[in-house]
């Protein structure tokens, strides 16, 4: 976290008042706290990318070939020829203004240049510049800027203060959308050695291990025992949660997060004592131990690579079909990019539940299935004994993350899911949930502590929605389904809405599932005693 | 400064084709030349623009779900802000292109002390575009009576619909009043607006400026020039018949609104308003939301370098084996 950190109420002082001369001129201050550090040479090694070198942003000399100009502009031609969305979305924008207070972090810094169009034109004026007779001609007249080295640190400021959400292509007419002109302005800063550590790291990371945490698997399968170990303290019931093991029907690949971080965990302790309930016959992989993958926010390319891991064990460990833990740009990849990427999975079958018979043909061609779906099946068909009332010490609201609600539109089963297990829940406000969700501010590779107040800023609107429904309905625990939401929001809450925790789906999940021999239950899956089983001066 | 050389540059327009026509004798420019070069120019630019769009092809289905996604049997999905069949997808596209669907959605964001963020909707730009745009629309097709002999009967009905209120000589049309007003609307909004004026181009005012003149030059025509209409529909029929004629007393009026029209045409293609085509080809919109169910092909597809699970074994396999777990090789 950085030094000096402002009081909420200094931090949510912000200054809506853009200069009257317009956004052409690319200086930008690298103040602490809005900016993340630069990547080590060693993970760019590792993985094979270009111009490894110690440098930070804050440096005079950023250590660029000599020949960077033509490296990007080069770069940019040849993702307008690949990508239909970049053409087009370098060409119809009309500045109408629509997006400009959807963005969380115009929003939270009221920094004129995180209006979405805005952020979208410092990418097309080069483009306008090198790519259009008009900007050929007219220059600055025809909005068109050459790429200067103030252009592109300018970039790196910017494109690495949007976490491709997605909120404002909800709003745009054309639905332009800024995360894939942040995408491709990443992919361009790479080609010349810009990238962040917090990106960098996890993916080598990822390439090595299978995770982003860098687990070796023996430490892999220690974390996992672990959980079974203390899962069996809370509920006396012993799982098995097998590793590698050929011949399973189901492959389960969640976040690495899941199992190394807090409060992640007790939703790995939820999905533990919902697969043993069922009787689910599955494995956990240690080399496909993440199914997150921060190559979506350095480019297409680092996806594929990454991602690659997880059809391959699937093949390797000869399972039938895949399910995915409570992930939200995991879903992204997977939904998206996964069939295109790293298929055809010819060689897997149509994902079908071996417990209701349900077949999701809807992941018929990936045949990968998110674990929400799974379990809201599994409710449905009432196969699970529930009891909510565990999670009756929780007045809960769900946050929907950005890739699930925007690319993808898995808006009903978690809701459906947690009305079942719990007896409290409440919506926060319309304009900031399910397609028009506000992210927590961290995502897209910016969750590091250098760059807190960007993150405390970009997470207000999210934690104002929470305030809300604390406010209003006394709620006292956000969930939702993301391992950098669950991460992120932590210190969020903390910070601007005190006494909110956070925790997943799977988690209440956990708690209300009554399992076979099961002793009577004391504490719920993080250890705090039931209220109504204590002694009644503590209540 | 962006306004100002925007207006400078359609106000010099304007006097060029007012000089052209009244003392130059540019009538066979402005009045032949000039739009015929001005339509050729729009036809190949735009066909130019679109198959360059075109020919990049669309590696990943990418769409932007706006609604519940179409998976479970008895969870009701959103057909049309999250398609999963063509109708659907069609669906979409017919209420953006035509009622601009995501423009509807719009809200206003206000930071108040506390702080607390409200959301209001917030329809004056979905207003505002829809009405300028339906009303040239309408007005385009007006302007048919022109061109054709004799007039067809849905175009006069249009008209009479149009005029409906049937205030003053020649009557009121309403379309040129909501174009006058929604014109005004969108540039004030650009002026007023302090996050407009900071993201706005000279561009962004140049064509409403353009189009603002286009309208109050053909209002002048129509209501105040007093011009032989039949003269005006001899010179269109005969640009349209590639037989051009340059009747008398068709008026300087007239050659200005001519001429700016010729403009838009000729500018149209290099320019934003380029968005008319850009919209039905948004890979975010235009695309059904069935990823999982069908595989979408990336034509410039290419193998990239994996960590495959032997190097990783390799790696690992003492560790591996010291912890109990399974290995391919020993």
């Amino acid at each position: 976290m950085s030094e000096h950190k402002p009081k909420p109420e200094e931090l949510a002082q912000v200054e809506f008042a853009p200069s009257p001369r317009g956004w052409m001129d690319p200086t930008v201050e690298f103040r602490k706290g809005t900016w993340c550090y630069s990547a080590v040479p060693e993970t760019l090694e590792y993985l094979g990318l270009p111009n490894p070198r110690r440098w930070q942003p804050t440096d005079h000399d950023w250590k660029l070939p000599d020949n960077w100009r033509e490296i990007i502009v080069h770069g940019l031609r040849e993702r307008l020829r690949k990508y239909r969305s970049l053409q087009v979305f370098m060409d119809t924008c009309v500045r109408c203004g629509a997006c400009a207070d959807k963005c969380h972090f115009f929003i939270g810094s009221g920094d004129p240049k995180n209006m979405p169009v805005v952020r979208a034109e410092l990418l097309r004026s080069v483009y306008r510049n090198d790519f259009t007779t008009a900007g050929r001609i007219l220059g600055k007249l025809a909005g068109g800027r050459e790429l200067t080295i103030d252009v592109l640190k300018e970039w790196f400021y910017y494109f690495y203060q949007c976490t491709e959400c997605r909120r404002c292509s909800v709003f745009c007419p054309y639905g332009i959308d800024t995360a894939e002109i942040t995408m491709m302005a990443r992919e361009l800063m790479s080609l010349v050695g810009l990238n962040i550590e917090w990106i960098c790291t996890p993916m080598s990371n990822c390439y090595r291990t299978g995770n982003h945490l860098g687990v070796q698997p023996h430490g892999f399968k220690d974390s996992i025992e672990f959980a079974v170990d203390e899962l069996e303290e809370i509920t006396g019931v012993r799982v098995n949660a097998p590793i590698n093991r050929k011949g399973a029907e189901i492959l389960f690949i969640t976040p690495s997060a899941d199992y190394f971080a807090s409060p992640h965990y007790y939703t790995l302790l939820g999905y533990l004592a919902l697969f043993h309930e069922i009787g689910l016959d599955y494995t956990w992989s240690s080399y496909a131990s993440e199914g997150g993958n921060f190559g979506l926010f350095h480019s297409a390319e680092m996806v594929k690579r990454l991602n690659a891991k997880m059809y391959a064990e699937a093949r390797r460990l000869g399972v039938k079909w895949i399910l995915g833990g409570e992930c939200g740009h995991m879903w992204r990849v997977i939904h998206q990019y996964m069939g295109t990427m790293n298929g055809p999975a010819d060689f897997l079958e149509v994902p079908r539940s071996p417990i209701t018979g349900t077949e999701f043909v809807h992941a018929a061609s990936t045949k990968m299935v998110h674990i929400s779906e799974f379990t809201a099946d599994l409710i449905k068909h009432g196969r699970l004994k529930l009891d909510p009332s565990r999670n009756d010490h929780w007045r809960t609201t769900f946050h929907d993350s950005c890739n699930p609600a925007r690319a993808m539109g898995l808006l009903e089963e978690p809701r459906y899911i947690i009305k079942s297990v719990c007896n409290h829940f409440f919506e926060m406000p319309e304009n900031t949930i399910r397609e028009q969700t506000f992210c927590c501010g961290s995502g897209a590779g910016l969750g590091t502590d250098e760059n807190m107040e960007m993150r405390l800023r970009g997470g207000l609107p999210r934690a104002n929605a929470v305030q809300f429904v604390h406010d209003r309905h006394d709620v006292n625990l956000l969930l939702c389904m993301c391992a950098i939401d669950k991460a992120t929001l932590t210190p969020l809450l903390e910070y601007w809405v005190p006494g909110v925790d956070v925790g997943g789906v799977h988690e209440m999940v956990g708690n209300a599932l009554v399992m076979k021999g099961e002793k009577e239950r004391t504490t719920d899956l993080r250890g705090q005693p039931y209220p109504a089983k204590e002694d009644s001066r503590n209540v | 400064m962006s306004i100002l050389v925007s207006l400078f540059a359609v106000i010099a327009l304007v006097v060029l084709s007012i000089a052209g026509a009244s003392v130059l004798g540019w009538q066979y420019i402005l009045g032949v030349v000039l739009p015929y070069a001005a339509m050729a120019t729009f036809v190949i630019g735009v066909v130019y623009r679109v198959i360059r769009w075109a020919r990049s092809p669309v590696p990943f289905r990418i769409p932007t779900t706006c609604g519940q996604q179409k998976s479970l049997s008895w969870i009701k999905s959103s057909r049309l802000d999250n398609p999963h069949t063509l109708a659907g997808v069609i669906g979409r596209m017919v209420l953006e292109v035509l009622f601009f669907r995501s423009l509807f959605r719009n809200t206003r964001a206000e930071l108040r002390s506390g702080p607390r963020l409200v959301y209001g909707p917030d329809k004056w730009l979905w207003a505002g575009g829809l009405a300028f745009h339906w009303s040239f629309l309408i007005i385009f097709i007006r302007h048919f009576k022109y061109f054709v002999e004799p007039v067809p009967s849905w175009i006069l009905g249009l008209q009479g619909l149009d005029g409906f209120f049937q205030v003053g000589l020649p009557v009121l049309l309403l379309t040129d009043l909501i174009i006058l007003t929604a014109l005004s609307f969108l540039l004030l909004r650009r002026v007023f607006d302090p996050k407009l004026r900071y993201m706005s181009l000279p561009a962004d005012y140049f064509a409403l400026f353009l189009l603002l003149a286009i309208a109050l030059s053909g209002v002048y025509v129509r209501y105040f020039g007093k011009i032989d209409i039949s003269n005006v529909k001899e010179l269109a029929t005969g640009l349209l018949s590639l037989h051009p004629v340059l009747p008398d007393g068709v008026g300087t009026a007239f050659y200005v609104h001519l001429f700016l029209v010729s403009a838009l045409l000729a500018y149209f293609p290099f320019s934003k308003l380029m968005h008319m085509g850009g919209v039905f080809l948004s890979p975010t919109r235009n695309l059904a939301n069935t990823n999982r169910r069908r595989r979408h092909v990336n034509p410039w597809d290419y193998p990239v370098a994996v960590h495959t699970y032997d190097e990783y074994e390799d790696e690992f396999r003492d560790r591996m084996k010291d912890a109990g777990m399974p290995v391919e090789r020993e």
